[in-house]
């Protein structure tokens, strides 16, 4: 292992992160809050420390880096990440018990949008805007942010695609352009134009600028955590409808867009995930529209809501614009089956992925056909290219790792008594990145109900579930730190 | 700059090395997608996996933005046909095409315009050269020709019987008793840069920048007896050993080669008719000194086998014979070759290599581009030729009063028909002629850029 590298490496994702509070720090100068400066201030001069000392111990390091550096490097890096990004709200006094703070902000940075606070109306705007702004960084991931930044690594510095590999969600990633430094910039630069996007039309819905910079901050990284206690809820329509578009719109593979950029528009259209995603949107859409007949006043209000409900599960993005834990048992299924497909690989969005629900499904229908023609030589396609049998492989690794993970933390979170549904929609929503649950853990609730282990169980499952689980076993496996 | 390298072989990891160093935008496209990932990972490139001559993987990778296209799989066919369908696909790319089949070779030049290609390669054709090349003079280990063929960089060995073991290098003008300047000295596989307290050791390769009349004058000097290769062996017949046999044959050398497959012999004797063919295993101790190992002045080893060319040649090594050339297509392992006695390494990848980099940084620059690019020092080193011109700085300034950076050596300096190797009060001109040595990781593409 090439200790002194991954320091090196967490030292410039620390630094980044102490970057990223300045904002906080001038919004409370603003609102002359001065608790939360100082808050932010001591976060960040903790950061700088830390990153110094990094910087001190890992200065010679060798510029060489393999697949288990790169996934045990990203997992530390996240665990590193959310747990100096959760001090704000622990010194501001805005959440008094750490391992509360922890979470809050783990599921920040993960992009799920659980929370811990029973009332965020009234907290400090500096960390309502920092909460937000985790969704932000976690969504495209602080080391491709850092990759796009900087030039690492010497001359031979092809190792960085491990890096991006073990950020990014998806079954196989691969760069848009030769460059890693480019890639990660266009990737970046997509993102912040719908980010702004999704601000001004925002703005255009007569919404508070300081409400309209955290809300386009959460829906981008498909997070979910508001600025007003009921969630986006209290808005217009205007503004809902706005929010429902732009959650889709994260949920998307950014590779997609990238190929509009580059006036490929056809391509985009043949690519059987987002076809996949589309339907999968518009049918659960369409049978919960039917499901809720008599449920809204107006026909419209009931797609609003449908929509609106299906936009924020299946990117698990975790907004609510209704209690839908009230909704017929029909609609729940649908929500739930929704909450584990998730939406595009290569997009912010969390969960199984839709990407690998498809090569999984060929996987299956090509097994069936080989009971009937033993010795039929098959290739499972997806977009008219053959999948490599690895690729093949990982996803039935990964659906073998999900459904353990699933079962060991709903086992462990069980013990705190509440109901089978809530821990198992408790477990769900925080594995898969999304936010809000059924019953106790329900849109109108949140997760401060549970006792410190089950809160440190979904911690994990919260970043397992972000950076696809590998990275975070890695670290738990012995052979990881093993020498040999 | 945006270039497609089709097919991974040895060949193009040598180039995606060469050219992803040179911070270039690169796209490889292979059929194996084993090799592909290897290279994505230790690079900072994108890759296609699929047939490089395919119109649809060529617009994958990006023929249509693309520069320039080399192709260097396997066959020779799909290299060109790869050119010529991305040549349709984007007009004003440029294309370079590897053909190696001695049956193109005469007609490479035709082929050059019916396929619209911008250059050919032919490393075993090269290498060819290069080996006849060191075989005119024997004694230097490698020969660098700048300023059209009148200065070299030649690379010698010092052992313990070389007039040169344990002498600083301030002393060395008094013994060789010409102008030369030594550039670099590889000692235990690292790359000095030597100045003039610098003591020579057994087993040191040095690297000497000096005119081309005055070779004969520094291996005289040097007391490397030199008399011209009359009879050479030639270990393995494959394609460079047959271009190697056809150069040599045209000046009159005799050639045997040794090769253990039967139907290549008899091709070979085919095409060959004034070369000694010998089917036999060129590991076999008898049939060497059978065939006059003892006698011969040279023997090449051009087998497939790196590990088995080593062999072969510190067997003739000890034989003692005159001068050993030793082929090797893994050259990443350079480095610990350095004690060996292998004699001159060859490596026809590298030699390609090189000329294709030097294509690729002059379609970069198109004024002030270097106009010759050797790496040297187990490419730890790179040796550039430039022409100073009117916007070069510091024209007639003496080189004691210039800052140069770190890591640059100004090493010959021509002028007209004169060749100088500078000292303190040495100065350019515009139209000279200037040779630099540089650190591996410093890249200089115009002469501007060796000032401070």
């Amino acid at each position: 292992m090439n200790y002194k590298m991954m320091g090196k490496f967490m030292g410039k994702i620390i630094i980044v992160e102490a970057i990223f509070m300045i904002p906080s720090v001038l919004i409370g100068l603003w609102d002359r809050d001065f608790t939360a400066v100082g808050a932010f201030l001591a976060t960040i001069g903790i950061n700088l420390a830390i990153a110094l000392l990094l910087h001190f111990f890992c200065k010679n390091s060798k510029d060489i880096f393999f697949a288990k550096e790169g996934m045990a490097c990203v997992g530390l890096s996240w665990l590193l990440m959310a747990l100096l990004g959760c001090l704000p709200f622990f010194f501001s006094g805005a959440i008094p018990n750490f391992v509360d703070a922890f979470f809050e902000s783990a599921s920040g940075f993960t992009t799920t949008g659980a929370s811990i606070m029973p009332a965020v109306e009234g907290v400090s705007r500096a960390v309502l805007y920092w909460r937000s702004f985790t969704h932000w960084l976690g969504g495209m991931g602080v080391l491709v942010f850092l990759l796009a930044i900087t030039s690492v690594g010497g001359r031979e510095n092809g190792f960085t695609m491990h890096l991006l590999r073990a950020e990014s969600p998806g079954p196989s990633v691969g760069k848009l352009v030769p460059k890693m430094r480019k890639t990660a910039s266009i990737l970046y630069l997509i993102y912040v134009a719908l980010t702004v996007l999704d601000f001004i039309f925002l703005l255009f819905g007569r919404m508070d600028v300081f409400e309209a910079v955290c809300t386009a901050l959460g829906t981008a990284g498909t997070g979910g955590f508001g600025v007003r206690n009921d969630s986006i809820a209290g808005y217009s329509s205007y503004i809902q409808n706005v929010c429902t578009v732009f959650m889709l719109v994260f949920g998307v593979n950014f590779s997609l867009y990238y190929l509009i950029l580059i006036k490929q528009v056809k391509n985009v259209f043949k690519d059987e995930e987002l076809r996949m995603y589309v339907l999968m949107v518009v049918g659960s859409i369409a049978l919960i529209v039917w499901n809720l007949k008599g449920f809204y006043e107006t026909f419209g209000e009931t797609v609003k809501h449908a929509a609106f409900q299906v936009a924020t599960i299946v990117s698990t993005t975790g907004f609510a614009s209704t209690d839908f834990d009230q909704w017929p048992g029909f609609s729940k299924a649908i929500l739930f089956f929704l909450m584990i497909t998730g939406a595009c690989a290569g997009s912010t969005a969390g969960g199984f992925k839709c990407g690998r629900a498809l090569l999984l499904f060929k996987g299956m229908k090509r097994s069936v056909q080989q009971v009937v023609h033993p010795n039929k030589v098959q290739v499972v396609r997806l977009n008219n290219h053959a999948v490599d049998e690895k690729v093949l492989q990982g996803v039935n690794a990964y659906l073998a790792a999900y459904v353990v993970i699933f079962i060991v933390s709903f086992l462990l979170v069980s013990l705190d008594g509440f109901s089978l549904i809530t821990n198992i929609s408790a477990v769900s929503a925080c594995f898969n990145n999304i936010g809000p649950g059924f019953e106790a853990v329900g849109p109108t609730c949140n997760f401060a109900g549970f006792g410190i282990f089950s809160k440190l169980i979904l911690i994990l499952d919260m970043i397992a579930g972000r950076l696809e689980i590998f990275p975070i076993l890695v670290l738990f496996s012995g052979a990881t730190w093993r020498h040999r | 700059m945006k270039i497609i390298i089709a097919g991974e072989g040895k060949m193009g990891a040598a180039l995606t090395r060469h050219l992803s160093l040179d911070g270039d935008d690169l796209t490889l496209i292979d059929s194996n997608p084993k090799v592909l990932e290897a290279s994505e990972e230790r690079y900072d490139i994108m890759i296609v996996q699929g047939n490089c001559a395919s119109m649809d993987i060529l617009l994958q990778a990006g023929v249509k933005e693309a520069d320039l296209l080399i192709a260097v799989t396997g066959a020779d066919e799909i290299n060109l046909l790869c050119c010529m369908t991305a040549h349709n696909l984007n007009p004003n790319i440029h294309t370079i095409a590897r053909v190696r089949n001695p049956e193109y070779f005469n007609q490479i030049y035709k082929m050059r315009n019916m396929f619209a290609l911008s250059m050919m390669v032919n490393p075993e054709n090269q290498a060819a050269v290069e080996i006849a090349r060191l075989l005119r003079y024997p004694g230097f280990l490698k020969r660098d020709t700048f300023a059209k063929g009148r200065v070299e960089i030649v690379e010698l060995r010092i052992d313990e019987n070389s007039k040169l073991c344990n002498v600083p290098l301030m002393d060395m003008a008094g013994i060789v008793k010409c102008k030369t300047l030594v550039c670099a000295v590889l000692r235990n596989g690292a790359a000095v840069a030597p100045d003039g307290k610098f003591v020579l050791k057994a087993g040191d390769r040095i690297f000497v920048t000096a005119a081309a009349n005055e070779l004969t004058t520094l291996l005289k000097n040097l007391g490397i007896i030199t008399h011209k290769v009359k009879s050479v062996m030639i270990c393995g017949g494959g394609g460079i050993s047959y271009y190697l046999a056809k150069h040599l044959e045209s000046s009159g050398v005799n050639v045997q080669i040794i090769d253990n497959d039967r139907e290549r012999c008899d091709h070979l004797a085919e095409v060959l008719p004034n070369a000694c063919i010998i089917h036999g295993d060129a590991t076999d101790r008898h049939l060497l000194e059978d065939e006059g190992i003892y006698d011969c002045d040279a023997l090449v080893t051009m087998t497939g086998l790196d590990e088995l060319n080593m062999v072969v040649s510190l067997y003739a090594n000890s034989c003692g014979v005159p001068q050993v050339i030793t082929k090797l297509g893994h050259m990443d392992n350079a480095g610990i070759l350095g004690d060996l006695t292998l004699g001159s390494v060859i490596s026809p990848k590298e030699l390609t290599s090189n000329t294709i980099a030097r294509y690729v940084r002059a379609m970069k620059n198109h004024e002030g581009a270097a106009l010759t690019v050797h790496s040297i020092a187990d490419g730890q080193a790179e040796a550039v030729e430039f022409v100073a011109d009117e916007t070069t700085k510091h024209c007639g300034e003496p080189l004691k009063t210039l800052k140069l950076k770190k890591g640059v050596l100004l090493v010959c300096i021509t002028k007209g028909g004169k060749t100088e190797i500078p000292n303190g009060d040495s100065f350019f001109e515009p139209g000279n002629t200037v040779i630099i040595v540089t650190d591996h990781d410093k890249r200089i593409y115009q002469l501007n850029e060796i000032f401070e």
